[in-house]
């Protein structure tokens, strides 16, 4: 049965941007946290998924960006794209991700990298205000928007939330987007920001 | 250019103007041409002190520190580099594309600004065009290149300030990077210009991974919505995304071969008034 991840995983990427980087950051004395190129996108990816190895069955998983400067497209390629391609790939996701600190210079690359593979993630925009980032219709926004402003939904709330098929689909399909968390023992759809709230 | 005996010659005695083009296009001819021969070319430098100068403030003496031979130009005690907005940079690994990311972030915004008009923010668009630019290098050359950028008053050509950044790379260019993969397709109409049409305007690579291919396409996006001008020129082929005020044909053919590949972009100031623009 399929409950709530206990403990969600809050993993700061410019940690793990130092990490990656050691020697190329001596290197060049960098002032700046930058996450490019492809190369080191892929180390950091790698670096990430590390960390969930031991997370769980369920995951639900942090990844905050607040303190990265820069990050081009083939790292936002790497680090977001990637990451979850390769969790939906394997069916309805067991792992989620919220994006923290996806603010205005890092909009742009997220939204194409994500678009381009047809993907679709929840993010931090501003300082607490979540958003959907990537390829979505505008059904799947309106019925994320009401959850996310309700936190979560029960059963009997969703046939009264959403009356139309239509709309209750596009719920469905948050949920094996990866984009809302289901309780497989309640039925209970919840918002991903409430669930890594108490991390922000 | 001349050749005497085994050696070449780059004569730049009476050069009175230099640009990156121009910078990194003598350090791409004379690793060409030593890469022929058993000796490094000779430089013959700019009598011009101001050229000189230039070029040392730029750092392409350091640069050609084992590619030309030349005599070392005499340091002026005004060496200052504060108003270059990337001197030339090698670019041949991943360190590399950091360092110009990091370097260039201390400047671009100060001189996009001031000199450009553009917002705070372009800052980081011009370091994200600059970082895919260099992976560009890394990722389909294969092989080392350099980049260097600066700002430019064209009070004559356009009228405007702009900003000119130029990457070239001795690899194996986009016919070569390409031609396994999708040269099939195009039967004999492959070629030069067929390979920069396929990765200019399609975004192909030779990756077949769905994510790759997006740098250029995001670099023509980001140059057009500055009202920028972006050419690449490979093996005898130029192709490029002109604005208004540049008269640059899109696609030329033809060309003397250019081994590797040259990227060339201008970025202007920002119009206030619309009837300033247009007239080079």
């Amino acid at each position: 049965m399929r409950e709530l991840p206990r403990d969600p995983i809050s993993i700061d990427v410019n940690e793990v941007l130092g990490e990656v980087l050691g020697d190329v950051r001596k290197s060049v004395t960098s002032l700046y946290s930058s996450l490019v190129t492809r190369q080191t996108g892929r180390a950091v990816r790698a670096a990430i998924e590390m960390q969930l190895v031991g997370a769980g069955k369920v995951s639900l998983s942090l990844i905050d960006f607040s303190e990265v400067a820069i990050i081009d497209f083939s790292c936002a390629d790497e680090v977001v794209a990637k990451l979850l391609q390769q969790y939906l790939d394997e069916g309805p996701p067991d792992a989620f991700f919220v994006f923290r600190g996806v603010h205005e210079p890092h909009r742009d690359q997220i939204e194409t990298v994500l678009r381009r593979q047809g993907l679709a993630a929840v993010v931090e925009s501003h300082p607490g205000i979540f958003a959907v980032a990537g390829e979505h219709s505008d059904l799947e926004g309106h019925v994320w928007t009401v959850l996310e402003e309700r936190g979560s939904v029960t059963e009997e709330e969703i046939e009264q939330l959403f009356p139309s098929s239509t709309d209750r689909d596009a719920l469905t399909g948050l949920v094996v987007r990866g984009l809302a968390f289901r309780s497989h023992g309640s039925g209970r759809i919840t918002a991903l920001s409430r669930l890594v709230h108490h991390l922000l | 250019m001349e050749r005497r005996g085994e050696r070449t010659l780059l004569d730049a005695r009476h050069l009175r103007w230099v640009d990156p083009d121009g910078m990194v296009g003598l350090l791409l001819a004379g690793s060409i041409a030593g890469r022929e021969q058993s000796v490094l070319p000779r430089l013959g430098l700019p009598e011009s002190a101001d050229v000189t100068g230039y070029l040392a403030r730029m750092g392409f003496f350091e640069a050609a520190h084992g590619v030309l031979d030349f005599e070392a130009p005499a340091r002026r005690a005004s060496g200052g580099r504060s108003d270059v907005l990337l001197e030339i940079t090698s670019v041949a690994s991943n360190a590399d594309v950091h360092a110009v990311v990091d370097r260039v972030q201390g400047q671009a915004g100060m001189i996009l600004s001031s000199k450009l008009g553009y917002p705070a923010s372009a800052a980081v668009q011009f370091s994200v065009m600059l970082s895919e630019l260099c992976q560009n290098i890394i990722e389909h050359a294969e092989a080392p290149g350099w980049v260097a950028a600066q700002s430019y008053n064209w009070a004559k050509r356009l009228g405007r300030f702009v900003v000119v950044i130029s990457v070239m790379d001795m690899g194996r260019g986009f016919r070569g990077s390409l031609m396994e993969e999708h040269s099939a397709r195009y039967g004999d109409r492959w070629g030069d210009a067929t390979a920069l049409e396929a990765a200019f305007l399609h975004g192909l690579t030779r990756f077949p991974d769905s994510g790759r291919g997006q740098g250029i396409q995001q670099i023509r996006r980001q140059v057009r919505k500055w009202d920028g001008a972006i050419t690449i020129r490979s093996g005898t082929a130029r192709i490029g995304q002109v604005p208004e005020w540049d008269d640059t044909p899109p696609l030329v053919d033809g060309l003397s071969p250019l081994p590797g590949s040259q990227i060339s972009i201008v970025l202007p100031a920002m119009v206030r008034d619309p009837e300033v623009r247009g007239g080079a």
